[in-house]
């Protein structure tokens, strides 16, 4: 590694990979720099499963067609209009080429997963997972010659006046160097496992998030970039939180502690009392409100309660349902007040009324007279043993990030243009994504802007 | 809890896997498992055969070693596959020799077999034994075609027996197919699964070796190795039918049908052989059950010394060495046959009979 390239990539997800595979390609020199070990490089990416793309006709492993117009109404329901809506057209068209270019560069598709064929039309699933598709961006990498750093913390970034010089880059080994390069790709993710900088929105409250990915994800480069002068993009105080099992690790426990159960049962909190509408809408729609409701019950605990009847109803989960011959044994296992959770369980029965139950549409199986109610998939929890999942909020990614234009170039905060600082994925991911998540979108935005970057990047380098 | 460790570990990685599915395109394995909820004995043991030891699920998973959830479903199912192999073997007072001391049984059962063919020739007429014999019947001088035949047939059919009685326990344990029925579609489709080894590829890439850079290596010499050994079987078969059909004797000419499949296969059992060992030694040891390692080199060595004495022996057969090469040979194979039911042999007939009842349950389930 000599001190000096055309291209520096600070980050190793997918939208670095694709980022330095695409200046590669682009003729440039090229070094990426990834915080993590080897084992845990890629960020989020190491989690993911498939990526969004817009299609104009079925292929081998997606359904149907998904036009741009189709994913452009997505998007904007699922932020609630909070998108910049000339970029996002930028990206839906771009993520049409994605499909193939993803392929040329060693990553392979499947058809959606079992339990997934809600996204089989719209979402192309990778073979193997997120951690096969890193796999196969840096075995390219690689062979195409990209140099590779691990446990590589970049410890400051010398910007002046909107131009990237120089990164100072901290190794445990080989100690402090400066690596000065002729653009900078910042790929580097958010600040979702940064529990001091989340405890600045959510006070004491985030010291029971767990976070679903590496503790690597400390968000120190967005905040040195925002620090320097770049125009900042998307609510800071917000973050994509799903309600996952309590007994999960505090990080890195990924997509299998999620629980997706709510809709088949109650959900009480540490007092034992319902608090939302478990039926409001079918899964995975409403998946992702959970972990901010649980967020704001107190002690940031729930749990999801449920009969013997619907244990087949849902995937496997990976921690097993506590389990009560009675409620009041139940509770006592779940250290909760028996005689409130015996209450809180009689009141729902005897409000659910007669329906016909079908979990795959918005049933009449409703509750009356007990507030909140349940509108959809209400039935009797009364056949023994009792069942309960413990869930906290599980914390996936931030939206605070780094404004950005077409060309993925930094805009200052005045602005301007950047010079030389181009941004990819997660950290400029609130540009087009404000608010709101569905699935397999973060993916097409590190995809997407890491391929435009890396080009972007190459090119004025070699000017 | 289950009646081993090893499955234990086996049922928690199943439950980690089924919560997470990503490796569902890669195999059969996840979606057989897929099929299930909880795990018996039988249904693990059958995950455990299916498995390929491809290794693309290790390298694949966000979940492997170092992260907490120390998920290696290769290396796992590696070992339950093994103690399967003993759990099942006939008569089970044999299953465990071979497991700990398999090369140097199978080296000393060759050795012993080829001594008793010298000795038993050297007692009768020494002149016999150096000799220069050739043209039909020359082999025969050594030990009479009957004797030969008696000896191999009884030994053969002692381990076609031994494996039939092991797959038997095998197939019941492993429980009534998950809706499925046995019929000939399902066997025509194992088949054809297993003779294109078409779940040894890492998900259409190949396998994984001493890093994350995938090979076809040693699908190819597994190729090499398992047809090498048919065409070798193939070979006796077609001489045995001469012998007894035509009355034509052993030796044939080179460009003879026992010949010419008994040439081509040796090539495959010993070059074929020969690509496993080295791809053995360069598998990332995490991937691999080492206990096993003793057990899977003395079949490897087997089937390589079959193929290079019987090489030999048709290079040199007219000849003074032709005597003692004929003995080593008919060691060689003698020790094969008795340590099939026993030794990594049964890895064939197990998955075999795995992808049969996985073929059933994949015929019901679309």
């Amino acid at each position: 590694m000599s001190g000096k390239y055309d291209v520096l990539v600070v980050g190793g997800g997918n939208a670095a990979l694709c980022a330095a595979i695409s200046a590669r390609r682009g003729g440039a020199s090229v070094l990426v720099l990834e915080g993590a070990p080897k084992f845990y490089r890629g960020g989020n990416t190491r989690h993911t499963r498939n990526m969004r793309c817009a299609h104009d006709a079925a292929t081998e492993i997606l359904t149907g067609p998904y036009t741009e117009e189709e994913f452009w109404e997505d998007l904007l329901r699922v932020t609630g209009g909070q998108t910049d809506e000339e970029l996002a057209r930028h990206m839906i068209r771009e993520s049409k080429d994605i499909l193939n270019w993803i392929v040329q560069q060693g990553v392979r598709w499947q058809p959606s997963l079992g339990g997934t064929l809600s996204l089989g039309r719209t979402n192309s699933f990778f073979l193997g997972g997120g951690r096969a598709m890193l796999n196969a961006l840096y075995l390219t990498a690689e062979r195409l010659g990209v140099d590779v750093e691990y446990d590589a913390e970049v410890t400051d970034l010398a910007i002046d006046d909107g131009v990237f010089l120089a990164a100072r880059l901290k190794r445990p080994i080989k100690g402090e160097t400066e690596i000065r390069a002729a653009s900078l790709v910042a790929a580097a993710g958010g600040f979702e496992a940064n529990i001091e900088w989340l405890k600045q929105y959510w006070g004491d409250a985030a010291d029971n998030f767990l976070i679903r990915g590496t503790p690597y994800n400390r968000g120190s480069i967005l905040k040195m970039l925002l620090d320097k002068g770049v125009q900042e993009v998307g609510d800071p105080t917000q973050c994509h939180a799903v309600a996952i099992d309590a007994r999960a690790p505090k990080f890195d426990g990924g997509i299998i502690t999620r629980h997706d159960s709510v809709v088949f049962g109650i959900v009480v909190n540490k007092h034992a009392q319902r608090f939302y509408d478990e039926g409001e809408d079918i899964w995975p729609k409403r998946y992702a409100i959970w972990g901010r409701l649980v967020a704001a019950q107190p002690d940031q605990i729930a749990y999801i309660i449920f009969d013997s009847t619907v244990v087949t109803s849902f995937m496997p989960t990976l921690f097993p349902p506590i389990a009560g011959q009675t409620i009041a044994e139940l509770a006592g296992k779940l250290e909760l007040d028996p005689a409130a959770l015996d209450k809180t369980i009689t009141d729902f029965n005897a409000a659910v009324r007669p329906g016909t139950f079908d979990h795959t549409v918005l049933d009449d199986c409703v509750t009356e007279g007990i507030t909140p109610p349940k509108t959809h998939w209400a039935r009797k929890i009364e056949t023994p043993p009792y069942l309960a999942y413990p869930v906290r909020p599980g914390i996936t990614f931030t939206y605070l990030g780094t404004r950005v234009n077409k060309e993925a170039r930094m805009l200052m905060a005045d602005g301007k243009p950047s010079a030389n600082m181009f941004a990819a994925g997660e950290i400029m991911a609130g540009n087009v994504l404000g608010r709101g998540y569905a699935a397999g979108m973060g993916m097409t935005i590190g995809s997407v802007f890491g391929r435009i970057a890396g080009r972007e990047a190459a090119r004025h380098a070699k000017n | 809890m289950h009646g081993t460790r090893i499955l234990d570990e086996a049922d928690r990685l199943m439950t980690v896997c089924n919560s997470c599915r990503y490796c569902e395109g890669l195999c059969a394995v996840f979606p057989a498992m897929e099929m299930r909820r909880a795990f018996s004995d039988g249904d693990l043991n059958y995950l455990a055969n299916l498995c390929h030891s491809c290794g693309a699920c290790y390298v694949d998973c966000q979940f492997s070693p170092p992260h907490e959830f120390n998920v290696n479903v290769p290396k796992t199912l590696a070992v339950a596959r093994a103690e399967s192999y003993a759990a099942y073997a006939w008569p089970q007072a044999l299953s465990g020799a071979f497991a700990r001391n398999g090369l140097v049984i199978s080296i000393v059962a060759a050795l012993s077999m080829a001594a008793f063919i010298l000795g038993f020739v050297a007692l009768s007429d020494r002149s016999v034994l150096f000799g220069v014999h050739t043209g039909p019947g020359a082999f025969y001088k050594l030990m009479p075609h009957n004797a030969m035949a008696a000896l191999f047939s009884a030994a053969f059919l002692y381990a076609i027996l031994s494996l039939a009685m092991s797959v038997r326990a095998f197939w019941r344990d492993i429980g009534p197919a998950i809706g499925g029925r046995a019929d000939g579609g399902s066997i025509f489709q194992a088949i054809r699964d297993a003779g294109e080894l078409r779940y040894l590829h890492g998900g259409g890439v190949g396998c994984y070796n001493e890093d994350d850079r995938p090979t076809d290596q040693r699908k190819l010499y597994h190729h090499l190795t398992f047809y090498g050994f048919l065409l070798c079987f193939a070979a006796t078969s077609v001489a045995t039918l001469y012998h007894y059909l035509l009355g034509r004797e052993a030796p044939y000419s080179w460009w003879d049908l026992p010949v010419v499949l008994g040439t081509l296969g040796g090539i495959g059992l010993i070059i074929g052989p020969i690509g496993l060992f080295t791809a053995k030694t360069r598998r990332d040891p995490a991937l691999l059950d080492e206990s096993r390692y003793g057990m899977d080199v003395s079949f490897i060595a087997m089937l390589f010394l079959t193929g290079f004495t019987g090489m030999l022996l048709l290079i040199l057969r007219e000849t003074a060495a032709m005597g003692p090469l004929l003995a080593l040979h008919l060691g060689a194979v003698f020790a094969l046959f008795i340590s099939m039911p026993y030794g990594k042999f049964v890895h064939g007939i197990y998955r075999f009979a795995a992808l049969v009842r996985y073929a059933q349950e994949r015929r019901t389930a679309s």
